[in-house]
């Protein structure tokens, strides 16, 4: 069997050594009901309890204000449709940014549908949001909602969180924060209402989801009752994983200031080299307001799918926002957006535990692997 | 306003997939004169962003992008070196 080394943390993030302990011991006794009133579901509610009590000191919240989910994206999906439905009286306009995951702007798609309004701040060169573009949206009257990112999930960019909250609170507007790239590896901006994360890119497992609304923010949701979480999110609770996932954020924050300087260093050498090594690349994102273990850069004159085959034959996991990979016809929305390349596109995002000589072999083969792409697309 | 110029070399990139249309406009830059236009005509939508992002790192200039009647864009790039 060859080694791989595997460098897609912002796609999924392996299972943290203490979450798998965590979930094996969970499986075993957080099966019952917690809704229940005997033994096996008392322990599984305690269980839930615990679990979610860790998770609200991690992300800075009071444990009645964080609801578990099935996803990161239900959580999003929620939360936008939750708030807006919870504040319609005072509105219907939904602010968001042009480089959010799809499941904030396929949200947007739906309250558009439903005969809502939605505005798309741009962004710059790096990805990072127009702030005065955001404070004048959200000042717009009827707002009742708007959406920013912690950092961006195909460039790393982080975007000033704490900034455009200070111009929703101005306007009574409640911001929802996708913490989805950041959760576990830098502490959570201030000044949120509502905020969504995703457990496996956390290193805990699949299937849960974070969805935490501040007391006294506006929420309603727009899907048939059901009592569980607060009525927030229906559907019996996974227990087990949401004890691994709050095992694994607990370990992960824990050893973030050590673990993610240490990706962030690995992420810097990569951005410095790459452009030395590879003729014609573009290494994009913010240089230095970036989340820790994430990379990009696109290659000209390369086609992204072949390249992703190609470093998947070498040995590497990587991703790619260009068009091909993802049997999408449009080019990845970000890349997009921020006007940058859309084609021979590589992001590069270190687990924790990526090592400095799997990051030297993957810099040491990449020259070569992109010259062989461009020579058999008679690119001399 | 300004008058479109006229472009000195049209290159057919229609139907093509990125980066082939790059790959056509990078290679035949040069077959026109300094500050003459090369018109890309492409449909693949990620030449709408790729061709101005290649003026950008290679120092040409994107001189406007035109919709087509038939679909796609007439992506106007000016030689500068």
């Amino acid at each position: 069997m060859s080694l791989v080394a595997y460098f897609d943390a912002a796609s999924s993030e392996p299972l943290h050594p203490q979450a798998r302990e965590a979930l094996l011991a969970a499986i075993d006794v957080g099966w019952a009901d917690p809704a229940r009133l005997y033994g096996q579901a008392r322990r599984a509610r305690l269980l839930l309890e615990q679990a979610r009590t860790e998770v609200a000191e991690a992300l800075g919240a009071r444990p009645d204000e964080v609801s578990f989910t099935s996803s990161g994206t239900q959580a999003v999906h929620l939360g936008v449709l939750g708030t807006l439905h919870g504040r319609r009286r005072v509105g219907r306009h939904l602010v968001t940014t042009a480089v959010e995951h799809s499941s904030v702007l396929h949200a947007g798609g739906v309250h558009e549908r439903d005969g809502g309004t939605v505005e798309t701040v741009g962004v710059d060169l790096t990805g990072r949001v127009d702030l005065d573009r955001f404070a004048e949206a959200v000042a717009r009257p009827g707002t009742a909602l708007a959406c920013l990112q912690t950092a961006n999930h195909e460039v790393g960019t982080l975007q000033p969180v704490a900034e455009a909250a200070a111009a929703c609170r101005a306007n009574g507007v409640p911001l929802l924060v996708d913490a989805a790239q950041t959760a576990g590896r830098m502490p959570v901006p201030s000044g949120w209402s509502v905020l969504a994360a995703s457990a496996h890119k956390w290193g805990g497992p699949a299937g849960v989801g974070v969805l935490v609304v501040r007391k006294g923010t506006r929420f309603r949701s727009f899907l048939p009752e059901d009592e569980r979480e607060r009525r927030r999110v229906p559907g019996f609770e996974n227990v087990p994983g949401i004890v691994a996932a709050a095992a694994a954020l607990r370990a992960m924050a824990a050893e973030a200031s050590q673990e993610q300087a240490r990706l962030a260093e690995l992420v810097g050498k990569i951005r410095e080299t790459v452009p030395k090594i590879v003729p014609d690349v573009e290494v994009i994102g913010d240089p230095d307001e970036r989340a820790p273990h994430i990379v990009t850069f696109s290659c000209l004159y390369v086609e992204g799918e072949a390249l992703l085959t190609e470093l998947d034959k070498a040995g590497f996991a990587v991703s790619s926002g260009s068009s091909c990979t993802a049997s999408t016809l449009r080019p990845s929305h970000v890349l997009e957006a921020m006007g940058v390349l859309t084609h021979g596109n590589v992001r590069v995002s270190l687990p924790r535990g990526a090592s400095a000589v799997e990051v030297d072999r993957f810099l040491a083969a990449l020259p070569e692997v992109v010259r062989r792409i461009r020579q058999d697309a008679g690119v001399a | 306003m300004t008058e479109v110029t006229q472009p000195a070399l049209t290159i057919d990139a229609l139907g093509k997939k990125c980066p082939i249309p790059i790959i056509m406009l990078a290679a035949q830059i040069n077959h026109v004169p300094l500050n003459a236009v090369v018109a890309v005509l492409a449909d693949d939508p990620a030449a709408y962003t790729d061709v101005p992002a290649w003026c950008r790192l290679k120092s040409h200039r994107h001189v406007g992008s035109y919709e087509l009647p038939e679909g796609g864009w007439a992506i106007h790039v000016r030689r500068n070196y």
